[in-house]
Order: C-alpha cells, then structure tokens, then sequence
C-alpha cells in the first residue's frame, strides 16, 4: 500500500514535470538507458549536471559582474550549459539559455544578467523538482518497490 | 507595406517629373546658347550699319579729291573764260575747227584713265588712283593752258583737255565714288567681324577656364569623396558627403562670380572700345571737316590771289587798261563757279591823298566813306549814293571794280572801314592775302570775313620787304566770304551732318573766341577740337565738333556681357543641379544599402528561423512517428489500425513540408549543393508516377510518362533533386487536375529543337495549351552549348486542370505564393513548391517557364544538364535486373489505339522491356493483323496484343474482342494457343467492367499509370513467367547489431553530453571509451589503437572538433604512408590503412551540412542529442558493410 502510493506520487509528480515543462523527452531517453548494468546512470547524469552547472553559473556571475564583460567567454559557458541542460533534458533552463546567448551576441550586458538570474531560477526550480523525484525514487527502492516507468 | 508602395510610387512621379525638368533645363541652355549666338552676330550685322554710317569718314577724302580735281578744272575753264572773254571771236572759230580733235585726244585720255583705273584697282590703292589721275590730268592741262594762254596756236587743245578732264572726271567720279564705297563696306564688315571674333577669342579661353574651373572643383570634390570614402567609416561618411559638398558648392559659387566678373569685364571692355571708337569717328569727322574747309578756302583764296594778278598784269600792266568796271564784273561774275563761297569781290584803287581830286575827277565820282564803324547795321536799302564822302585821308582805296554782287561798295573808301583798313594795310605789307576777323556783311547780314590781296605795280622779288611792297602796292582786291553759308555748303556736301554739330571760331583773340558759324546750342558729349589754318597767320581759326546726340545704350557689349552672364548662370546652374542630384543619389544609396544590410540581415534571420523551427519540428516529429511505427506494430484492431496509419501519414506530411521548408532555406543561404551519382531518369519517373498512381485513379485522371529513344538510360546527375522537381509539378499537376490528363515527357534538348509540331493529339482528348511557347522562351534551345558528355534534357507536365489565372502568373515561382488566397484554401499547400523548383531547375543550370490558360491547363516545362554515364556505371540501383527484363526480350507486342500518342507510351513502356512492338491505330487493321498472326504461324507471331480502354471512343475497347470474333466467325480458323494474350489497359475499372472483361476474353487488365514494374508484373502473371523475387535487401539492420562490441570513442568537453552519449551509445552495445577534449581524443586515437569510430563534439574550448579531427587524419596519413613506404610493417598497427570513422556531434543542423564535415575530414555527423533514426543512417553507412562481411 506505502509503496503503491509512493509509486503514484512518484508518476504524478513526474507528469507534472514534464507537463510543466520542466523536463523533455530527453530525460525519458536518459531513463531508457538506466539498465541492470549501470543502475544508477539517471542519477549520475544529473549529479554531474548539477556540480557542472552550478560551477556555471558561478563562472558567469563573476564574469558578469565585471567591468569588461569577456562576451566571448559568457558565451562559451552558456553554450555549455545549454548542451548539457539538453542533454538531461532540463528544457526550461535550456530555452533560458538560447535567450541568453542571444543576448550575448548582441553584447547586452543588462540582458545577460537578466537571463543569468533567469537561469539560475531555472536551474534551482529543476533542481529541486529533480531532487524530490529523486528522493521520491530512493524511497521507494527503500520501501522495497521498483521505480514505475513513466512510457 | 501599402505606404511604402505609394511613396515608391511618389518617388517614381519625382524622378519623372525631376526628369522633365531636366530637359526642360537642358531645352532652356540650348535655347539661350543659339540666342546669344544670334545676338552676337546680330551685333556683328549693326556693326555693318554703323559702318554704313562710318562710311563718310573715309568720304570725305574722295570728296577732296573730287573737289580739287574740279578746282583745277576749273582753274582752267576761267582760265578758258579769260581768254575767250578777251579773244572770243578766234577763240570759238577754232573750238569749231577742233571738235574731230577733240574727239580724238579725248579717247586717248579716257583709255589712259582707264587703264590706270584698272592697274590700280588691282593693286587695291584706291587712294592713288585719283592723285594719280589728277596729277596727270593736271599736267596735261598745265600743258595745255601753257599752250592756250602763252599762245593762240594749237586752239583746240584747251578744249581738248576740258572735253578729255570732264571724261577723266567721269571716270574718276565713279571709280571714287562706287569702289572705294563698296571696299570700304566689305573692310568695314570684316573689321567688324574680326574685332568680335578677337572679341569671342578673348572670351573662350576665360569661357573654357571658367568651365574647366567648375569641373576641377567637382572632381576635386568627387575625388576626395572616393578617396574618403575607402578610408573612412560609414559614419563618417556621411559628414564627409556633406562637407565636400560645400566644398563643391563653394567653388561653384566662387566659378559663377567668376563667370559674372568675366562677363563685366567683357562689358567694360567692350564699351571703352566702342567709345574709343566713336571718339576716333568724332576726330576723323572733325579733321575731315576742317580740312575740307581749310582747302576750299585755301582755294577760293588763291583764286582770288590769281585775280589781284589778273588785275595787275590788265589793268596796270596795260596802258591804258583792258579792265573796267564792266569787264571786271562780267569775269568774276562768270567766274563765281570758281569762287562759290565769295559772296562777291571788288577791287579798290591805292590813291594818294594828293591824288584824290585827279583820281575823282577820272571817275566822275567822289570818294566816300563807309557809313558807320558799326556795320552791323547795315540795312537793306543800302545805297552808296546816300553816304557821306570820305574825309580827308593820307591815302584812299576807293573801290573802282567790283563784281554785280557787291557792285554796291564801288566808290566806298575801303579804308575807312576799321577791319578793311587793317586788313589792307597787312596785305600790302606781306603780299599774302589776309583776313579780317568775323563781321557782319555789309547789306547780307551775314557773319563773313574778308579777304584781301594786295595788288603791286611791278614784279616784286620774291624776297621783297615790306616797305618795298608798300611802295609797289597799286591797288586791293578784297573778296568777302560768307563763312556760314561756306560751312553749310561744304557741311552739305558730307553725308551724316545729322549726326554731329560743327562750330566753328576765330580764336585770334584767345579769351573771347568769336564764334562764325554753328548753333548756339553746345551738343551732347565731348568736343573735339581740329584748328584750321585759312593761310593768314595772324588769324587763328578753330573747329569745334560734337556729336548732335548722346552715345546710344551700347547694345552690342550689353547682349554679349548678358549672353555670358547667362551662359555662366546656366553652366552654374546645371552644375548645382548635378551636385544636388549627386548629393540625393548618394543619400539614396545610403539609404539603400542601409536597408540592404538590413534585408540581408532579415533574410538571414528568416532562413536561421526557419532551420531552427524545422529542425526543433522535426525532432519531435521523429518521436511521434516512431511511436506510430512501433504502435502499429502491436496489436490492433482495424479502426485502431487505420487511425495509426492516418496518424503516420500526416506526420510523413508534415515532415515532408518541413524538409521543403529547411530546403528552402538551405537554397536561400547558398548552402544546397547537387549530388552527381548516377541514375536512371525512367525509373525515376515511373518511381513519381507511383507516387500520384493512387490519387489520379481516385480522380480518374489518366497520367502516363514518356521518356525519348534519345535519353540515355543512365545519366549522372542528382536523382533526389530531379525527383523534387518532377514531384512537385506533378504533385500540382495532380491537386489542380479534376479530371483529363496529366502527361509528363522527357525529351533531349536536340529533339524538341527539331521537333516539328506533330498535331499528334492530347492524351484524354482535352483540350492542352501550346508548349511551344515555353520553349520559345528558353534560351538552351536557341543556343547549342553542348558540352563534352553534357546531356540536356526537357522536361515537360502538361495537365488539363483549373489553369493559373493570368494576375498571378507572375509571381508564381515566388516562395509562399498561390494563385491566391482562395486557391490555398481551396488545395492547400504552402506554394513554396514551385519556388524550391525553380532554384533547383537554377542549380542545374536550367530553366522552367510554363504556359497556363484558366479553364484550359497549365503545362509546365523545364530543363536541366546532365552528364551522360558510361555503361559500365552499373551499381546504381534499379528495381529490376537484366534477368528479369531479358525474360521478356524478344516477344513481339501489338498495340491497337485510336490515339498515337497513347499508343506511344505503351509502346515505350514495352519497348524498355526489350518487347517489339508495332502499333495500329485502326480497329479493322488491329483486327487484320491478329487474325494473319493466328492464321498464318509462321514469322509474325504476336505474344500479347494491348488494347486502351477508349481505343476508339468510350469503352470501345471491352467490346473489342466481341468485334474480333465476329470478324472470325468469317470461316477463319484460330489456333487458340497462337491467339495472343489480351490486356486492356484502363484509367480506372469498376467491377462490373472487371468481369466483363474477363468474359470478353481479356487476360488481364493494367491501371494506367502505367509503370514498368507494374507492366512486368502483370506480364509475369499472364504469361506465366512468375519468378521467386528474392529480397534483395537484406532486412534492415537495427542499431543494436550493428553498434554490438564496437569500441566507439566520444569526444565531448560538456561532461553531462558526454555521458549521455555515451550511454545513449552503451544502451546499443557498444564499448565506449569517453575523452573530454580534443588533444585527449588525438591521444587517443594515435595509431594503434583499437577503436571503430569517434563521435567528436564540434564545439571544445582549446581544441574544436574539427581541429581534432585535422590533427588525426595528418596522424593517420603519416602511418599510413610509412606502411605504404614499407619502413613499418602492417603488423605492428594491426590494420593495412588507417581511417577512424569520425562523426561529428552537433546541435546546429545549418551549420553542420555534410559538405562542411567531409570538408575538415569528418565523415559524416550526427545531431546532438542523438536521435535514433538519424544515429542509424550515419552508423550504418559505416558498420554495414563491415557487418555483412562478417556475416558472409
């Protein structure tokens, strides 16, 4: 019964995810590939995005913040983020992205700040999103159940 | 965008009306131009008048002449007088004698004058001519009057000289007077026309200067522009523009002062000449004048001085006297010709005091004295008897002779009178005549002066004093002139007397000059002054000349300076007018390539739109297509079967518009670029046709593809984009088309350019609009430019639909366009179609054109180069192998239709099978041939015998084999087995027609279109040739087999990328090895190293993929070189030849074409993230042959 509502929670938290828009199918495909071999790989995916981003998103506020802003260096950084946010599928933080390189390439300080700001809301909203599903996921393995495939 | 039209439209009226202006402008300058021509040589003609009138300038010179010569004629015909009034009885008995003398010596003269004449004429010294002739005549009559008056002997003569001088005079009148004037009019011209080509020689080189003024200072500005314009920014720019415009404008302003400054000074000029000239006339008229007077009272004096001694030789010389009064009066009377400005003259005797009473006593008269000192107040009445005597003097000069006119002062004592006393008493001393100054004439009234000579009893030496001649003198003869008539006279005589005003004055008495002729009235304008000398020294005489009326406004220089100024205005004008069109042009362009930049910038905003869009489309659409794939797959009921199948076809729909989009736009940046693999053109067509088979037969439109003998069988070419095109007609072709037909024809190019219009007629029978047209308009056809192998082919669609409306014809080929609005909605479609047509018709260097008629159809036709393959390129694939096709090699056919057209494109579907086909049109024929095949089974056996549905009219052809066995049932006899297989080939076939045909004996039935592999197997079936297909293709591999053990290596800087394509690539069984940056994937990938492929992120920091990739394949080439070269053995690497697959990783579709990769050494790439699909085809390409060999 826990683990039967436990599993609910955890579909209906994560269809709200993506209704939302917080995560695409990309993220599905990430769960595709979590097998028997690498049972942890989702988990691993997104650890890395997160240490990956938020290094990021530190990189770009203090690029931002300076007087000379290197747009060439924010640009790079942004386009790393990009990549990855689309590798796990973290879609809103990506569109934020592909604004913010935009901005870049029209040298527009006061819009890159902006969408930083933007990205890191986005970033932290996916985190934690992920984060619950997550700890959703763990304690329903604890409980001794397995985690119900979303397709 | 409608405002912006109307102001392209308010610009359009502008230049327009700009345009108009500036002919208007240019009509005006060469209007002005002409004008002032014309005036210039108008004042070239006034200057001829003028001359007309400064013709007596040189008058008056002839008119001296003239005079003189009548003056020594003269001299001699008183002279003659004297005589004959002395001797006149001999005198005239010998003029009678002498007339045949006359004669003769007369021509005599004449012929030597006029030989003279003529010698000078030539010479063109007029001048001489007449001195010339006088000095001879004079010498002659000088000869002649020596010999009259020294002696009467040769009679005749003087009057021989008189007759020949009056010739002479003739002569001489008329060569003086019309020569002369007539040289004088043509140097007068020709000094008029030079002085204003001196004139116009002066302005152009300032006229020339002032426009090369004006150019330099354009260029100038021109040129520092340009030069500006290289170095400088655009912003700059425009600042710039703008001051070289002031500085353009500046020398322009500076030139037109120029120009106006040039044209005064030409004025100024022009004017002192004219005054300068005028002065010159007013000296030359002046000195003419003087001169003139100066002679004939030079020679009215001397006349008078021969008369004083006349007197003394007659009547002193003489004892007694040959002179009295009434002689005396006679002579001068008829010698007054002689003296025409005397108004008479008298002759008054020297007598002593002591000598008076003897003296009046001889003349029975006394001597009296004149009436008053004033002899202003001389009356009418005068009357010398009144007047009182003389009183008592030293001596008395009574005059005793005198001539009729002035007989009235014969007794008066001249010496009473204060002047005539003077005047004597200077006379006599000096011997000369001398003059009193101005009074007032006895009983004339007139202003005169008088002249008096002395008259000596003896021959005084030439160096008498004048005591001597004071003891000689004997008598006065005084002559008084009558100085305003004499002036008026002479001034008569000169032609333009109107135009100046003569004074003239004794100025012996300097301060108070007396004036003796002229107006009170002072005339306009300067006064010269010319002195004349009346031969008496004492007497100084004056004349004054001016003109009568001020100078005229000089219109001549006014015109000239003001056609200048106007000429400079204009010029100026022009020039501002350029330099302000040149300033708007240059805004304009601005302006333009501003909004160019931004167009372009649109445009490649758009195309990077679209891509992304359609790119961000396509990825979603993969998934729900493979979805639909994978649903299908399980299990379904029919409905739940259909809706998937609906479902899957709209999104194949879908996909397909979005590749068309991104074509689109992949056209627009320039980035489609053609394959060249080879192909076969037919199968592509028939490929098409199978395409639109299902929807035609809906519509029940017949559709039918012929391709020409001339078409090679295989071309090399792009197939996909020659398909894209044919497709996309046809595809219009078929959603415009109800109902006829749509025929798509292959042509080479060489065949349609010697194509006669075979009036073959139209598939269905509708009614087509004339093709012809469109090829008229191709320039291939008209220009043979054939290359080596190169193969122009003409593509034709010709349909019987709905037609494109004539307004919208224009911008059919323009992307997102449909006839209109209403045809959208009606057939839907996004009309970039024909667009994407025809930039690909562009790239293989072709051209598409159409004819459409609404209500008629359209046909549609295009060309495009191919290169024609060699035989040998035999790997392309086909749906059919040489077995198949030579299974039917060697069968005969025979087609039967009404239509040859028809007949023809069964005939060359049948032919491509290597079938021998022979055609008849006829039914009878059709029925004819059959029947000598069965009969006969020799030679002309015929396998299968085609027959078209409608062969001859609405179903005509299910009916055909009942017509066929009643012509049979004529005793003919048909082998069943030689009887040929029959099929009809139909548009479409309801049920019942099914049957019936199978009862009428058909074998078979073939659904137009027809298509090869649809021919083949309907043929197969009938005639039982059924072979096992074997599947050619082996079953598709999925990418778990092929990706199975393969060591695949990802380069990705992005850690999070890396592992999801790493594990993406793990999932299929690969074994991945990942490397973050490009110098660790080259590490990596040194030579040996086990890996099967690489997928290389585009983007790194330090090391793009590209780079790497570069890096590797160098790596590569050298170990490949060094086994090639033998220094290393193949064993050590493990492989003969090193090529790691690499594959490029991307999100950027646009930027990641095919091209680019292999460009930097990548062999093919793949989107990021992976997509199953696309990940499939890039893999595949690479593992499957490795696979299969594997497999084998």
């Amino acid at each position: 019964m826990e683990i039967g509502n436990l599993q609910r929670r955890y579909l209906d938290f994560a269809s709200t995810l993506f209704h939302e828009g917080f995560l695409d199918n990309q993220f599905t495909q990430l769960q595709q590939l979590q097998d028997e071999s690498s049972p942890e790989f989702v988990l691993e995916v997104v650890t890395l995005f997160f240490e990956d981003s938020e290094k990021l998103l530190d990189e770009l506020s203090r690029t931002l913040n300076q007087q000379a802003v290197d747009f060439k260096k924010v640009d790079a950084h942004v386009h790393q983020l990009k990549g990855s946010s689309a590798s796990i599928g973290a879609q809103r933080v990506k569109n934020v992205c592909v604004a913010f390189r935009n901005c870049c390439e029209e040298m527009n300080q006061e819009g890159c700040l902006r969408c930083l700001r933007q990205v890191r809301n986005e970033y932290f909203l996916v985190k934690n999103k992920l984060e619950t599903l997550f700890a959703l996921e763990q304690q329903i393995v604890a409980a001794g159940g397995s985690v119900p495939m979303m397709w | 965008m409608a405002k912006r039209w109307v102001s392209f439209a308010d610009d359009k009226q502008c230049m327009g009306r700009r345009r108009s202006r500036n002919v208007l402008l240019v009509l005006t300058l060469l209007c002005c131009v002409s004008c002032s021509m014309w005036l210039f040589w108008g004042s070239g003609s006034w200057g001829i008048l003028e001359k007309l009138g400064g013709r007596d300038l040189r008058y008056p010179r002839k008119q001296i002449l003239f005079d003189r010569f009548n003056i020594s004629k003269y001299h001699l015909r008183s002279l003659a007088l004297l005589i004959s009034s002395l001797e006149q009885e001999r005198f005239f008995k010998c003029m009678n004698k002498s007339i045949d003398d006359v004669k003769l010596s007369s021509s005599l003269l004449h012929t030597l004058a006029e030989i003279n004449a003529e010698v000078d004429h030539n010479q063109g010294q007029e001048n001489l001519i007449g001195s010339d002739i006088f000095f001879e005549g004079r010498c002659l009559m000088q000869i002649g009057c020596d010999g009259a008056a020294k002696s009467s002997l040769p009679d005749n003569i003087p009057e021989k000289i008189m007759r020949s001088s009056a010739n002479m005079d003739a002569i001489f009148l008329k060569d003086s007077e019309t020569l002369p004037y007539e040289r004088e009019l043509v140097n007068s011209s020709q000094d008029h026309h030079r002085v204003f080509s001196e004139m116009l020689f002066d302005m152009l080189p300032m006229l020339i200067v002032a426009v090369g003024f004006f150019s330099i200072g354009f260029a100038f500005g021109r040129f520092t522009k340009s030069s500006h314009k290289q170095f400088r920014q655009q912003q700059h720019y425009r600042q710039h523009s703008k001051g070289s415009g002031k500085w353009s404008k500046k020398l322009l302003f500076l030139g037109i002062i120029f120009g106006l400054s040039v044209a005064l000074w030409i004025f100024v000029s022009m004017n002192a000449t004219i005054t300068e000239r005028r002065k010159e006339t007013l000296v030359n008229m002046c000195d003419e004048r003087a001169r003139m007077l100066q002679d004939q009272f030079n020679v009215s004096m001397n006349h008078v001085h021969a008369l004083a001694i006349l007197v003394s030789t007659f009547h002193h010389g003489k004892q007694p006297s040959t002179i009295d009064q009434q002689i005396f009066a006679e002579y001068t009377a008829r010698t007054a010709f002689e003296r025409p400005l005397m108004s008479g003259v008298a002759y008054a005797l020297r007598v002593l005091h002591e000598e008076r009473e003897q003296f009046e006593k001889k003349y029975g008269w006394k001597i009296k004295k004149m009436e008053t000192e004033d002899q202003s107040l001389v009356k009418d009445d005068f009357n010398p008897e009144k007047l009182d005597p003389s009183p008592v003097q030293d001596e008395y000069a009574p005059v005793i002779f005198s001539q009729e006119t002035v007989s009235h002062i014969v007794s008066i004592d001249m010496m009473s009178g204060k002047q005539d006393r003077e005047n004597i008493l200077r006379a006599r001393a000096n011997g000369k005549g001398v003059l009193t100054s101005p009074f007032n004439l006895l009983k004339s009234n007139h202003l005169g002066v008088v002249l008096t000579f002395a008259v000596y009893n003896t021959s005084l030496p030439p160096n008498a004093t004048p005591e001597e001649r004071i003891r000689a003198t004997v008598g006065y003869l005084g002559a008084s002139f009558d100085v305003p008539s004499l002036v008026d006279k002479l001034l008569h005589q000169l032609a333009s007397k109107q135009t100046i005003v003569v004074n003239l004055y004794d100025t012996t008495n300097v301060s108070a000059p007396i004036r003796m002729y002229g107006p009170d009235a002072a005339g306009a304008g300067e006064m010269y002054i010319s002195g004349v000398d009346f031969g008496d020294p004492i007497r100084k005489h004056e004349m004054h000349c001016r003109f009568k009326h001020k100078p005229q406004l000089p219109w001549s220089a006014i015109t000239m300076s003001v056609g200048v100024a106007v000429i400079v205005l204009l010029v100026g004008h022009i020039f501002h007018a350029a330099l302000n069109r040149i300033e708007e042009v240059e805004d304009d362009y601005r302006i333009m390539s501003e909004l160019k930049v931004q167009a372009e910038a649109a445009d490649v905003a758009k195309s990077q739109f679209l891509a992304t869009v359609s790119h961000e489309i396509r990825t979603p659409m993969n998934g729900v297509l493979g979805m639909l794939q994978m649903l299908m797959d399980t299990e379904l009921d029919e409905t739940q079967q259909d809706f998937a199948k609906t479902a899957q076809l709209s999104g194949k729909a879908l996909i397909a518009l979005i590749n068309e989009v991104l074509d689109l736009a992949k056209i627009e940046s320039g980035r489609l670029e053609l394959e060249a693999v080879p192909f076969d053109p037919r199968d592509i067509l028939d490929n098409v046709l199978s395409l639109f088979s299902d929807q035609s037969q809906a519509k029940g439109i017949e559709m039918a593809v012929y391709v020409s003998e001339q078409v090679p069988e295989i071309l090399i070419g792009d197939p996909g984009r020659f398909r894209q095109i044919i497709t996309n007609l046809v595809g219009n072709s078929v959603k415009f088309t109800e109902k006829g037909h749509i025929f798509v024809s292959v042509y080479h190019i060489e065949e349609v350019r010697n194509m006669e219009d075979d009036q073959c007629e139209t598939l269905s029978g509708c009614q087509v609009v004339d093709k012809q047209k469109i090829w008229d308009n191709f320039t291939l056809l008209k220009s043979s430019t054939e290359g080596d192998n190169a193969i122009n082919l003409i593509v034709t669609v010709e349909d019987t639909g709905v037609g494109i409306p004539q307004d919208a014809q224009s911008r059919i080929f323009t992307p997102f366009m449909q006839a209109d609005s209403s045809t959208s909605r009606t057939y839907g479609g996004t009309g970039i179609g024909l667009s994407i047509s025809k930039c690909l018709v562009d790239l293989m260097e072709g051209e598409i054109g159409f004819v459409s008629q609404s209500g008629i159809g359209s046909t549609f036709s295009f060309t495009a180069v191919f290169k024609e393959a060699s035989k040998s390129s035999g790997d392309i694939k086909r749906h059919y192998t040489d077995s198949i096709l030579s299974s039917f090699q060697g069968l005969r056919a025979l087609v039967a239709d009404g239509r040859c057209i028809r007949a023809r494109i069964i005939k060359y579907h049948l032919q491509r099978l290597g079938i021998l086909v022979d055609v008849v049109t006829k039914q009878q024929n059709a029925v004819q041939t059959i029947v000598d095949c069965c009969s006969t089974s020799g030679r002309s056996h015929i396998d299968m015998f085609l027959v078209d549905k409608d062969a001859w009219g609405e179903r005509s052809g299910i009916s055909f084999p009942r017509f066929l066995s009643e012509s049979l049932r004529n005793g003919v006899v048909m082998h069943k087995e030689l009887q040929p297989k029959m099929f009809l080939i139909a548009t479409s076939l309801n049920p019942t027609e099914v049957y019936d045909l199978k009862l009428a004996g058909y074998v078979d039935s073939m659904l137009k279109p027809l298509r090869l592999s649809m021919i083949v197997a309907c043929l197969q079936k009938a005639l039982g040739m059924s072979q096992k297909r074997q599947p050619t293709k082996a079953k598709p591999m999925t990418l778990q087999s092929i990706l199975r053990g393969k060591n695949i290596l990802v380069v990705d800087d992005n850690l999070v990328n890396q592992k999801v394509a790493a594990g993406t690539l793990k999932k299929f069984g690969a074994i991945v090895t990942c490397a973050d940056s490009g110098k660790e994937a080259i590490r990596r990938l040194q030579p040996p190293h086990n890996f099967d492929a690489c997928f290389m992120d585009v983007q790194m920091p330090e090391m793009d993929g590209f780079e790497a990739t570069q890096k590797v394949r160098e790596m590569e080439n050298t170990v490949n070189k060094l086994i090639e070269s033998g220094d290393v053995s193949p064993e050590i690497y493990g492989n003969s030849r090193w090529h790691v697959p690499i594959l490029a990783m991307t999100a950027d579709v646009i930027q990641a074409t095919h091209e680019h990769c292999l460009s930097k050494g990548m062999d093919d790439y793949v989107s990021k993230p992976f997509e199953e699909q696309q990940l499939y085809s890039a893999v595949a390409h690479f593992f499957e042959s490795d696979t299969i060999d594997r497999i084998s």
